[in-house]
This record gives structure tokens, sequence and C-alpha cells, in this order.
């Protein structure tokens, strides 16, 4: 009860990649303005728990993650029957629920300190891998296994470099690829209009404007969990500057209080002109659902709310609802991607190895993904496997440049992604931009340099 | 003579020792025991507090002055930056008005609540001791369990709303949701004085811990003795009055410890906070101590979030030693 209580709290408070803890959301928990899903205290089966390394078995090989979800826990459990069938060891499935994973970092934070990891767990590709456990000496490097399976070309390089540090040492492997900056539009709103889905800047004020002429809220906003600011703030970040700049700036070499920095937040200012009134008291599925039901024409969100369109709320892609790159990012694709890394000392190492080998091969991919709704982080995977909108998402993510996403703790380190996040709120507050982007030029000093 | 007496009774002292040496020797023993005993049974708890109390506040004063803002720990010394930015940082002050404007709303609707209650049950009402329970029952509550109730009551879209809105109120309350900040006088970055979504809080926090305000008062109430009343009556004095110049003036002490209990829980509001609306939109219902949590365990900002709690330790302090002082004051003068 209290684990399911503070997982309520951390759900609604976090900074939360929800991309990966929306299968169970229940359209019914739009009631709740904070974004619980109640029902984030499930235990893992059998007698082991989590939180109590010692339930553990110790020649099992124990997958911490928090997909507990409908669809990935589904695809988890596939992965774990096609490891146990094809490699014969024990497995243990520590899935932690509640808080779209902040629970479980809160629980993998506490046994790593302890000194008892899990086999392997789950972790964002990017800044949340090695500033956390890469900087504090708690990974093993997984060069040998990328040289052994032929990995180092079957993955996008900018994938790599996410998990690879100053040495040249790589220390997990992508499972799965969602996706940031979409724009998902109600088809039939934009069809009974005579509109199409913008792609630019320009196009979104002209069609935001037809849009509230007709009565129709232009853009669907949910920021009862600020994470949702940060996010849409990104996208439109990316579509400002463009693909090198975003970069450029995350990996501080460039200059936050840049003209067009500033110009992200005067572009941000005018879009968040045509918003629903009631954004404060919606969170991110509230909104997707605006869309949903043809009151909003538009929502910013990262593909998970694809998965929710589709699998909660049984809609079809394309008739139902459509899906643009968000303005001015046709050609990028912000990735949220989930990696599973080899502790220090983890519990059966050779036996995580193999689960490694499972997670990377594209059989492993091509039944996770699907069943999860995201695309798989290889290249070569199987397109046949995907609806519509997968299929179409995996082509972007071949031909596109990749960028990591700040919201989502791959860009920088939670220092600067938390700085960046208070700079967002307060901009909501009393959009000062210019003051934003000296606070963000602050922690890039502080920071990223 | 004076030496000569002493020595004489020294004498006589050496002598009964002599005289019964074992039983001496058993007595003394005895009295440097008890004398060492109460130092004994509070050593571990005096070790105790030093470490975890005194010793982990010096612990927290240095991480905020260190230069520890990721996830690897740096203890070497950084000068007092996370404390001069805390002051031009939106969401701490943000914060610290919040903080405050909830302290000075729960702790006064609930001396006002408390005492009203207690005054209605003191005149021993119908079915009293009923009534005393159902207002004490919220404190067995813990406040994590009044968020979660009172974020579902006082959800916009649900709960009492649905009431209202049954009873054709136009314009529906947004509750904890609400980004106004009324009168909305602009100061330094904030907005001046209590933000709207603050009230939802109050609401929440005020129905759990009246009853406590209430139980304080109530016992308060029961020690004044009837002949007082007796007496003011006779004066001619109206119930009105004798509860403005008698009784009110006697519950003073009462009012005393509840703001000290109640202002300093309210202080360092967290878990209401954190479960019943988290920090809000524009940090409208953010407190330090939500934000002190996330920068530490969220942002690694282990040095701000060290700060912003010696910042709450120091105003914790700031109210309590007046209060303290005068409830002191009140003490003296009642025993002269």
């Amino acid at each position: 009860m209290k684990r399911a209580l503070v997982a309520v709290a951390a759900c609604a408070l976090l900074l939360a990649a929800c991309g990966d803890g929306n299968g169970e959301e229940d359209p019914l928990a739009g009631l709740d303005a904070n974004g619980d899903n109640g029902d984030n205290g499930e235990e893992p089966a059998g007698d082991v728990d989590p939180e109590d390394p010692d339930t553990v078995p110790d020649d099992a090989v124990e997958i911490f993650s928090w997909w507990t979800g409908a669809g990935e826990e589904a695809g988890l459990l596939a992965l774990i029957d096609m490891f146990e069938s094809e490699y014969g060891h024990e497995v243990v499935n520590s899935a932690v629920a509640g808080g779209a994973g902040t629970d479980a970092q809160a629980v993998l934070t506490s046994r790593m300190q302890a000194g008892q990891p899990p086999s392997s767990f789950q972790i964002h590709a990017g800044r949340a891998l090695l500033d956390q456990w890469v900087a504090a000496d708690a990974m093993e490097p997984l060069n040998d296994l990328y040289d052994e399976e032929g990995w180092w070309e079957v993955f996008p390089d900018e994938l790599l470099e996410m998990t690879t540090d100053e040495d040249g040492n790589i220390y997990s492997v992508p499972v799965n690829v969602h996706r940031s900056n979409v724009l998902f539009t109600n088809t039939q709103v934009f069809e009974d209009n005579d509109l199409t889905p913008p792609t630019t800047f320009d196009e979104f004020f002209e069609v935001a404007d037809a849009l509230e002429a007709a009565g129709v809220t232009p853009l669907a906003l949910g920021d009862n969990e600020s994470w949702t600011l940060l996010h849409t703030w990104e996208t439109v970040l990316l579509g400002t500057v463009g693909p090198e700049t975003y970069q450029a700036l995350f990996d501080g070499e460039a200059d936050w209080q840049s003209p067009e920095v500033v110009e992200s937040f005067e572009n941000l200012e005018r879009m968040f002109g045509y918003i629903n009134d009631d954004h404060s008291a919606r969170n991110w599925q509230d909104a997707a659902q605006l869309v949903a039901e043809g009151e909003a024409a538009m929502n910013i969100m990262g593909d998970w709310a694809q998965g929710y369109f589709s699998t909660d709320l049984e809609m079809e892609p394309e008739t139902d609802f459509g899906w643009e790159p968000t303005p001015g990012t046709d050609g990028s694709f912000i990735t949220v991607v989930d990696t599973f890394g080899l502790p220090e000392d983890a519990p059966n190492r050779e036996g995580t190895l193999d689960w490694l080998r499972v997670l990377g091969s594209v059989e492993g991919q091509d039944t996770f993904n699907p069943l999860k709704g995201s695309i798989p982080a290889r290249l070569d995977g199987n397109i046949a496997e995907y609806n519509e909108y997968g299929q179409d998402t995996y082509n972007d993510f071949q031909d596109d440049s990749l960028v990591p996403s700040l919201a989502h703790n791959s860009a920088a380190p939670p220092n600067f992604t938390d700085a960046a996040m208070s700079a967002v709120v307060e901009w909501m507050a009393q959009r000062d931009a210019e003051r934003s982007a000296e606070q963000l030029e602050q922690a890039a000093d502080d920071f990223l340099r | 003579m004076a030496v000569g007496g002493d020595t004489e009774v020294a004498a006589g002292d050496a002598g009964s020792t002599r005289a019964e040496p074992a039983s001496r020797d058993r007595v003394r023993r005895k009295r440097s025991l008890e004398r060492a005993l109460p130092v004994l049974l509070l050593l571990p708890s005096i070790l105790a507090m030093g470490v975890f109390v005194y010793g982990f506040i010096a612990w927290t004063g240095w991480v905020s002055v260190s230069n520890w803002t990721t996830f690897v720990r740096d203890l070497s010394f950084g000068g007092f930056d996370a404390y001069t930015r805390l002051l031009d940082d939106f969401r701490f002050l943000s914060g610290m008005r919040n903080v405050i404007v909830f302290t000075v709303l729960f702790v006064g609707v609930s001396v006002v609540l408390g005492l009203t209650l207690a005054i209605l049950l003191d005149r021993d009402p119908w079915g009293g001791p009923l009534w005393r329970n159902i207002f004490l029952f919220p404190l067995a509550i813990s406040f994590v369990v009044t968020g979660v109730v009172w974020q579902w009551l006082l959800n916009p879209r649900a709960g009492v709303n649905l009431l209202l809105d049954r009873l054709g109120v136009e314009t529906l309350p947004m509750w904890y949701v609400s980004t106004a900040v009324v009168p909305g006088w602009r100061w330094g970055q904030i907005d001046l004085v209590i933000p709207v979504a603050l009230v939802a809080v109050v609401i929440a926090a005020a129905w759990q811990m009246s009853g406590f305000a209430m139980a304080i008062y109530l016992a308060g109430l029961q020690g004044i003795s009837e002949d007082l009343r007796e007496a003011a009556r006779v004066d001619g004095a109206s119930e009105f009055s004798i509860y403005r110049r008698v009784i009110l003036p006697m519950l003073r002490p009462m009012t005393i410890t509840i703001v000290i209990v109640l202002g300093h829980i309210s202080l360092k509001t967290f878990d209401l906070i954190f479960v019943m609306t988290g920090p809000g939109t524009g940090y409208v219902t953010d407190v330090p101590a939500v934000y002190m949590y996330e920068s530490t365990f969220r942002a690694n900002q282990f040095a701000r979030g060290a700060a912003i709690s010696v910042v709450l330790l120091v105003l914790v302090v700031l109210l309590m030693a007046p209060a303290i002082w005068a409830r002191n004051k009140t003490e003296e003068a009642s025993r002269e």
C-alpha cells in the first residue's frame, strides 16, 4: 500500500519518461488531473521482491524494469520466454510498477548503493546512463559483446554514441525506440475543415487560425505534469534551431542565449495562444483525449500517445488519427531509447550476457516492439511486423538525423534537465524568454561544459 | 577551635567507617551509581541525538556549501553559491511564498475551527463524545491518505464539482489546478500573495488537523473552573463577554501550543503536497520541502537540496523560538 501511494505521488510529480509506463493507463484515468494510474502496487509473480535482493535466487538472471503495463509487460514476457527456451537460464522478472519508472529508479538507486545490483536493468540511453551509473563506475563495458555479435554496424551511430563514454566504451544494448517529436492530428477534424496538417511553424499558425475560426481548439496541451512543457518546448527548440544546433547546444558548444533559442520561446508562446483553457488540469492522456474526441485538432506528444490511441482508444491509424513531425522538425527524430546494461558484479554474469544477446537480436526486437508499440533500435528490423504508424516512423528512423530527448533524460545530465525544467515552467508563468535563456546558459555553464 | 572541631567530626566519621566499613562502602557505591545511572541511561540517546540530529545538521550544512552538484560526490568547499542562487530562483521564491501563505491560512483556519468546535462541544451538545470522536478521527490518518482523498474530492472534473454542477453553479472552481495568484502583485520574478490552488490544500490540511486544535482547546476549556464563569455571570457579564474576557485569555497557552505544533508541521509540509498536487503548473503549489527532495534525488543537485534544508531549519527555528519564549513567559506568569 505504501509503495502504491508513493508510486501514485511519484507519477504525479517527477519528470517521468511516460513513454514507458503508459500501457496500463485506463481512459478513465482522465478523470484524475494528476495522472495517477491507480494500479501501481502489484508485485511480480512468485516470492521475489525487487526491493529485497535476498529473495532473488543466486543463479537466476534477474531482469529489472518498470515494464508492467499491458503491452510492455506482454513484450517483456515474450522476450523472457524466448530467452529461457533458447538459453535455459532461470529468469526472475523484477518489474517495479509505478510512477512511469521513477519508482523503479528509486529502488534501483538503493540497490546499486548497497552493492546488490540486479543482473540487468532498464535505463534510458544517454546522460541518464552515462552521468549516473557509468560515472559512478557501476557498469561493465560491453565492447566485446558488440564485437562478437557484430552490433557496431546494426545500430545507428547516433544511438551508439548515446551509450558510449569518452573512452569509447559502450555500456548498454538498445531495445526499442520511441519518437518524441510527433504532432498527432484528428483526421476527421482536418477533413471537415478542409485543412492539411502543418509541417512548418507558418503552416501551423495558418491552420491554427482556421481551426479557431471553425470553433475547434487548435492545440491540446496537458501540463499538469510539468515534463510535458519541457517535452513540447524541446520539439519547438529543434524545429527552430535545427538538429545540428540542437545537438551543439546539449554538447555545450552553442550559446543558449542566442537569438535562435530566444526565438524558440517566442514560437512556443505563439503556439500556446491556441491551447485549451484547462491545460493545467490535464495530463498527457487527457490532452490526447481531446484530440481523440475531436474537441482539439492537434497534440504534440511522444509516440506512446500512438499506443494510447490505437490500443486504449481503439482508433485506426490514418483513418482516425494522423501524425506529422512537429513543426519545423521534418527530417529530425528525437529519440527516447530503452536500453539494458551489465552492472559490475552482476549476479550470473554469463546468463546476463545471453540476455543481452537476445535483446540485441533481430528476433528479440521484433518480438518485443510490436507488442510495446515502439520501433526496433536495429536498422534491420522486420518492418512487416508493425502497424502503419510504426512502419512510417521506422522509415524516418532510418533516414532522419537522430537527436536525444531532453525531457526524457537522454540529452543532458539530470542537473541540467532539472534546470531546464525550472526555466520552462518559469517561462510558462512569466513569459520572459530572455530570462529563461539566461538561466539555460547559466545551467549549461555549470553542467554541460 | 573550628579546625579542631572539623578534625573531630572527621575523626568521628573515620571511626564509624572503621566500625562498619562494608555497609559504608555499599552506600557510597550505591550513591555514585545513583548519580551515574541517569547519565548512563541518557548516554545512548545523547549519542544518537549527537550523531543523527546534530551531526547530520552539521553534515547538511557542509553539503550546502560544497561542490556536490552531480551524482558523483564532491565534498570540496564551493562557497555559498547554492544560497545566493536561491535568492534569484523562481521556484524557490514561489515555494517560500506558498509555504508562508499556506502556514498562515492553515494554522489560522485550524485555530478558528478548532476553537469553535471546542466551545460547541464544551457546552455538552446531544451526542457529545460521538462528535468529539468524529472530529478527532482525521488525526489518525496520514497526510498521504488525506492527500489522495482530497485530490479526488477537489478534482475539477469530479468530486465536489459534480455536486456544484448539479446545484447549478456556473463557473466551477478549478481548485488545486488553478494557476491564479491573487491579487497578483508582481514582486521581482514572482506574483504575490495567495495562489488560489493553495486554498484546496488548506482545506485538506485543516480538515485533518482542526481536530487536534479542538482536542487541545477542549482540554483547556475543561480545565477552566465553572466558578469563574459563575463569578462573571454574577458580575453581570454576558455569555459573549465571558468568552471574550475570561475564557479566551485563559486559553492563550493552548493557542501557543497549537501554533507551535501546527506551524512547524506546516513549514515542513511535504507529503500532503507531494501526493495531492505536486509542484503544480507555474509552481503554484510547490513548497521548499518538495523542491529540496526533487533537487536532491531527481536532479542530483545535492548542494542546493542541502541549502534548502538549512533555510527550512532556520525558518522553523524562527517560528518556534518566539513561540516557546512566549509560552515560558506565560508559564512563569501563571506560577507567580
